[in-house]
């Protein structure tokens, strides 16, 4: 294994990479040790705490209802958000000026706002003005806020994703008298979808992770509520936060892998025009956001539109 | 029409903003040391710690960051007892906060330094071998300056992202800006009003970050 930083190891480097591995691997067995201990000390380990989760009643009441409260808000947000983005996405293209600026506003605008503070101003405008019963409303105050961010870093995705596309597909449009906005719809919008699926499914594990702010601050019955009641029944805290974190990790791993697999898919396909939106360039529109993009590292091509985010 | 804002002394709107922005200066630092060494990790010639890194960053990668920062508060805090060298719970839960932001975004900052890494021409690195430079050196002196210089443009996005992720510490109880917009929309007839103050507040501290560090990543990019 050679790198740009280091040759194949010689005899000398060899022994010392041997040496090295044995310290780190100590220094990590240390520390496993360590949190083993503290557990242990804590009675963390004992049975009756992990028993729970061997039994269905815990799934049925609590884990699996909060984790379809958590899909629920996810696909609701991604199916009312991505028309709402690509909506913004194209007005940001539009020739007309008068277009353009408000567009990038709203745009700009949402996308410099924290997502809790949405979801809390949803949360209390539904509350004054409308008459959501209380119910439903942290499940739309959770989708509000996701929708408002999201659309706006999709509306991103989707002028990224038409950039994307070679010059003369417009063109040729153009020659053969089709009018702007049979050329958006019907020439370039379906070439852009498809260049930005991967980005699309990773920006879901956005939106699966921003339903935790929900659970926690306007009671929204999502996974990690769900964790906070069931913890609260069966007194058992640190269990169910590690079952609570490897069901988002499994979850969140599923749909990078989707993604990746969806973008070599979309690579070697000789229908599409090449150009592909990956999870490494969801990073630079959003990038404390975005989940792994699992063994996909390397160079991962990247396209060539225009990209100014700041 | 901003007769409420008198009311709240616990914090003040200003003291509210000035927690967000003492959050993100700290997180921002332990983030950045804790991201370079995970970064420096995913880069060694060890396959030990290559794999560690790879595992830390994909494993918090997809971890909601709520669920970390309320795992300090009621696992380390509660079970474990760590108090973070303080017994005043109010410091007690800023240290636990910022320990929550360094664990998640030094993922991130691994992740842009090692994307920075890679736009260093491997023939510099080859030269610097040549001229008989350790790994170490070979990262210290040639690559890592580089590789920063060019990664400003991500490091800005991951400390905006840090920026806006420090509301979650709401969620334990730090009396930061999203904390005291909870609790003032609550009790305000003022949704509209509250909204907009908190959103303007918000839009202050990125917007001129953004606009800073772009400046300064088209003006120190290597050019090449």
């Amino acid at each position: 294994m050679t790198s740009v930083l280091y040759d194949a190891p010689g005899p000398r480097a060899k022994r010392r990479n041997v040496i090295i591995s044995v310290v780190f691997f100590a220094l990590l067995a240390l520390a496993a040790w360590f949190i083993w201990y503290k557990m242990d000390e804590k009675n963390q380990w004992a049975w009756a705490l992990w028993k729970p989760f061997t039994q269905s009643e815990a799934w049925t009441t609590y884990l699996l209802p909060g984790l379809g409260n958590t899909l629920k808000a996810a696909a609701l947000a991604m199916v009312i958000g991505l028309p709402l983005g690509a909506f913004f996405g194209i007005a940001r293209l539009s020739d007309h000026v008068w277009v353009r600026l408000p567009a990038a506003w709203v745009v700009e605008f949402f996308r410099a706002i924290p997502v809790l503070l949405l979801m809390l101003f949803a949360n209390e405008f539904y509350n004054s003005y409308t008459g959501v019963s209380s119910e439903q409303r942290p499940l739309y105050a959770v989708v509000t806020g996701l929708v408002l961010y999201n659309a706006s870093v999709l509306a991103e995705v989707v002028k990224a994703g038409i950039l994307s596309l070679p010059k003369g597909q417009s063109e040729a449009a153009m020659a053969i008298g089709l009018r702007k906005n049979q050329t958006m719809r019907s020439i370039l919008l379906p070439q852009a979808v498809t260049a930005m699926l991967p980005a699309i499914v990773s920006q879901l594990v956005v939106i699966v992770k921003d339903t935790a702010l929900g659970g926690v601050m306007i009671g929204f019955t999502e996974l990690l509520n769900a964790r906070q009641t069931m913890s609260a029944f069966y007194a058992t805290v640190i269990p169910s936060f590690i079952v609570v974190g490897l069901i988002y990790i499994v979850l969140n791993f599923i749909l990078t892998s989707f993604a990746s697999w969806l973008e070599k898919r979309l690579r070697r396909s000789k229908k599409s025009t090449g150009a592909v939106l990956s999870a490494e360039d969801m990073e630079e529109l959003n990038p404390a956001a975005v989940g792994g993009s699992f063994g996909t590292g390397g160079e991962g091509g990247g396209l060539p539109g225009s990209r100014t985010y700041t | 029409m901003f007769d409420f804002l008198s009311d709240y002394d616990n914090p003040t709107l200003l003291g509210a903003f000035w927690m967000t922005v003492k959050l993100t200066f700290f997180s921002g630092i332990g983030s950045l040391i804790w991201g370079t060494l995970l970064a420096a990790m995913r880069v060694s010639p060890v396959p030990l710690m290559r794999g560690f890194g790879t595992a830390y960053v994909n494993i918090i990668r997809n971890i909601p960051l709520t669920v970390i920062i309320i795992f300090t508060s009621l696992g380390l805090a509660n079970i474990f007892r760590v108090t973070m060298g303080s017994d005043d719970f109010k410091v007690q839960d800023f240290r636990l906060a910022i320990l929550g932001f360094v664990t998640y975004t030094a993922a991130f900052v691994c992740e842009a330094l090692r994307s920075g890494i890679n736009t260093v021409p491997l023939g510099q690195a080859e030269a610097a071998r040549a001229i008989g430079l350790t790994f170490s050196q070979t990262l210290r002196l040639i690559v890592l300056p580089q590789a920063f210089r060019s990664v400003i443009g991500p490091l800005a996005n991951v400390l905006i992202a840090l920026t806006k992720n420090t509301t979650v510490a709401a969620a334990i109880g730090v009396a930061e800006a999203a904390y005291l917009m909870k609790g003032m929309i609550e009790n305000e007839a003022e949704v509209l009003l509250i909204g907009a103050i908190f959103a303007f507040g918000f839009v202050v501290l990125t917007l001129p970050t953004g606009l800073i560090l772009g400046w300064l990543s088209k003006r120190l990019a290597v050019k090449r």
